[in-house]
């Protein structure tokens, strides 16, 4: 049975001027320990695509399920992880990790346990007792990732969960987060715009179009590896001709020949030698 | 200090400056002396009283107050233009209204400390309940959180480093407000010494009185201050 069934949703918001249909008929579903990219144009819906499944916006028409059951209202099946840590600064590490179960009212022995074992399994045990501003941009991220599997969502959606992070670092903790889910065995949703990272962390890529959004191709990838690990699937051959394949889908050619045409000119009177 | 306390003593000795208004340093340490420590004790421990409990009372009502706004939009936007022209209002403008609705004496002396902060605090809590950071709102509504929890878990202690800075404000208010009340109606603490002190045109009365509330004010701000610090130090503010 699928862990999430997302059917037949669609999302219209009223503005003076009409309706404004963002999704359009989405479906897809994911079984258990899959992790699917989610790409498309930016403003095209993506993120109210997560907060519907999420529970925490009611669709126009359609439905989610979540292990069998149809969401309606904040799911505590589901883990969200945002762009930014959010980490509170005046809890400790341990106590940040707490934090959802104690919002959920599920802090018991085992649940303390099981966050426990978690930081001690990604190596933050040694800074359990910490303040988060004593930490690393990178090991925020992990333990922001901690808090939300603490609570044992069955599938974790992660929101551009990256894309404030400098690119090295971003690099790392796109290494380090897909290894815990890969781990935990975590089903896994990530909204991304960066086609690569679409690519080397995704079971597979769903690509949508510009609004209304619909679901243009569900695209599998499939590296020849023995341990798929993000970085390793950057130097893969394959790598680049899904990178193609999805900028060609998503319709970015046109906007990348005008963007390198303009650059080409600007950039003619420098590069030209003098006579 | 030594060579100013030293330079008005001369002064007053060689009658450069008239002692008589000015006072003179041997004549206030004279003073305090002839006070006899009990007197003085009791007109220090009055005011101090008088201080804590308008000082409490304003910051214990602010935060209530500012919390209910908080909660509810609607109450903040009915009560918002009243409350900033209330903040603007000085206070003690209300002295007489006070001393007849509580009765002239300690009653309308702490009220008055009270109404001097408890505007401030409200204004100022509200609009750090509003600041609080987006973001850790959005992950706290991600759990599932209720509005008494991200109230409780986020923006309280968000606001903690808020609500000192708003008690260091409102304990010279609240001893403002003490004072002016004292000024006003009373028959003991410091205000009320300043007072007679200068009805009974004896300034060295008036200098100690002021020099004591001088050292009064310095150790309150300094108390509230050493509270914060234990405070930060116990939630890692700043750490």
């Amino acid at each position: 049975m699928a862990v999430l069934s997302v059917e037949g949703i669609r999302k219209a918001y009223q503005t003076p001027q009409g309706e404004t249909v963002a999704l359009q008929d989405i479906s897809f579903s994911m079984e258990k320990g899959d992790f699917y990219s989610l790409v498309g144009p930016s403003g095209c819906g993506k993120s109210t695509l997560l907060s519907i499944i999420a529970g925490t916006l009611t669709p126009t028409a359609g439905r989610v399920q979540v292990a069998g059951q149809t969401v309606s209202g904040p799911c505590p099946h589901i883990g969200y992880m945002l762009q930014q840590d959010n980490l509170l600064e005046w809890r400790t590490v341990r106590q940040n990790v707490l934090f959802g179960l104690e919002i959920r009212r599920r802090l018991t022995p085992e649940t303390r346990a099981h966050a426990d074992r978690l930081l001690e399994t990604y190596g933050l045990s040694e800074f359990a007792d910490r303040h988060p501003s004593q930490l690393s941009g990178g090991m925020r991220q992990r333990v922001a990732l901690i808090r939300t599997l603490a609570v044992e969502p069955d599938i974790l959606l992660l929101d551009e969960a990256f894309s404030a992070l400098d690119y090295q670092t971003r690099l790392a903790v796109t290494e380090d987060v897909y290894r815990i889910i890969r781990q935990e065995q975590v089903t896994a949703l990530m909204v991304t715009h960066d086609i690569p990272e679409s690519i080397c962390m995704g079971d597979k890529v769903l690509i949508l179009s510009g609004r209304p959004a619909v679901i243009r191709e569900e695209l599998p990838i499939r590296f020849d590896l023995a341990e798929r690990t993000p970085l390793r699937c950057r130097a893969c051959p394959e790598f680049g001709s899904y990178f193609n394949h999805i900028w060609k889908e998503l319709g970015m050619y046109e906007a990348h020949d005008s963007a390198s045409s303009l650059q080409g000119e600007s950039a003619l009177p420098a590069t030209e030698p003098t006579p | 200090m030594a060579a100013f306390l030293l330079a008005w003593e001369v002064a007053a000795e060689r009658e450069w400056i008239d002692s008589f208004i000015f006072s003179q340093p041997s004549r206030i340490l004279h003073t305090y002396l002839s006070m006899g420590q009990n007197d003085l004790w009791y007109h220090i421990r009055v005011t101090v009283g008088e201080t804590l409990a308008g000082f409490l009372l304003g910051a214990a009502a602010g935060v209530l107050l500012a919390i209910l706004l908080w909660w509810s939009p609607f109450v903040a936007k009915v009560s918002e233009p009243y409350l900033v022209v209330l903040n603007s209002l000085p206070k003690i403008a209300l002295g007489p209204v006070i001393i007849i609705l509580a009765g002239a004496g300690t009653r309308a002396i702490v009220f008055m400390a009270l109404a001097i902060s408890l505007v401030v605090t409200v204004l100022e809590m509200l609009s750090g309940f509003r600041d609080t950071d987006a973001g850790a709102l959005r992950m706290a509504h991600t759990f599932g959180a209720t509005k008494g929890q991200i109230f409780r878990k986020v923006v309280l202690p968000y606001n903690i480093p808020t609500l000192f800075d708003s008690l260091k404000v409102n304990i010279g208010l609240s001893l403002v407000g003490v004072i002016a009340g004292e000024f006003l109606v009373s028959r003991a603490g410091l205000g009320y010494l300043i007072v007679y002190g200068g009805q009974v045109f004896r300034m060295d009365l008036v200098m100690a009185s002021v020099i004591i509330l001088a050292v009064v004010a310095a150790l309150l701000y300094e108390s509230v201050a050493l509270t914060q610090k234990l405070v930060n130090r116990r939630f890692g503010h700043g750490a």
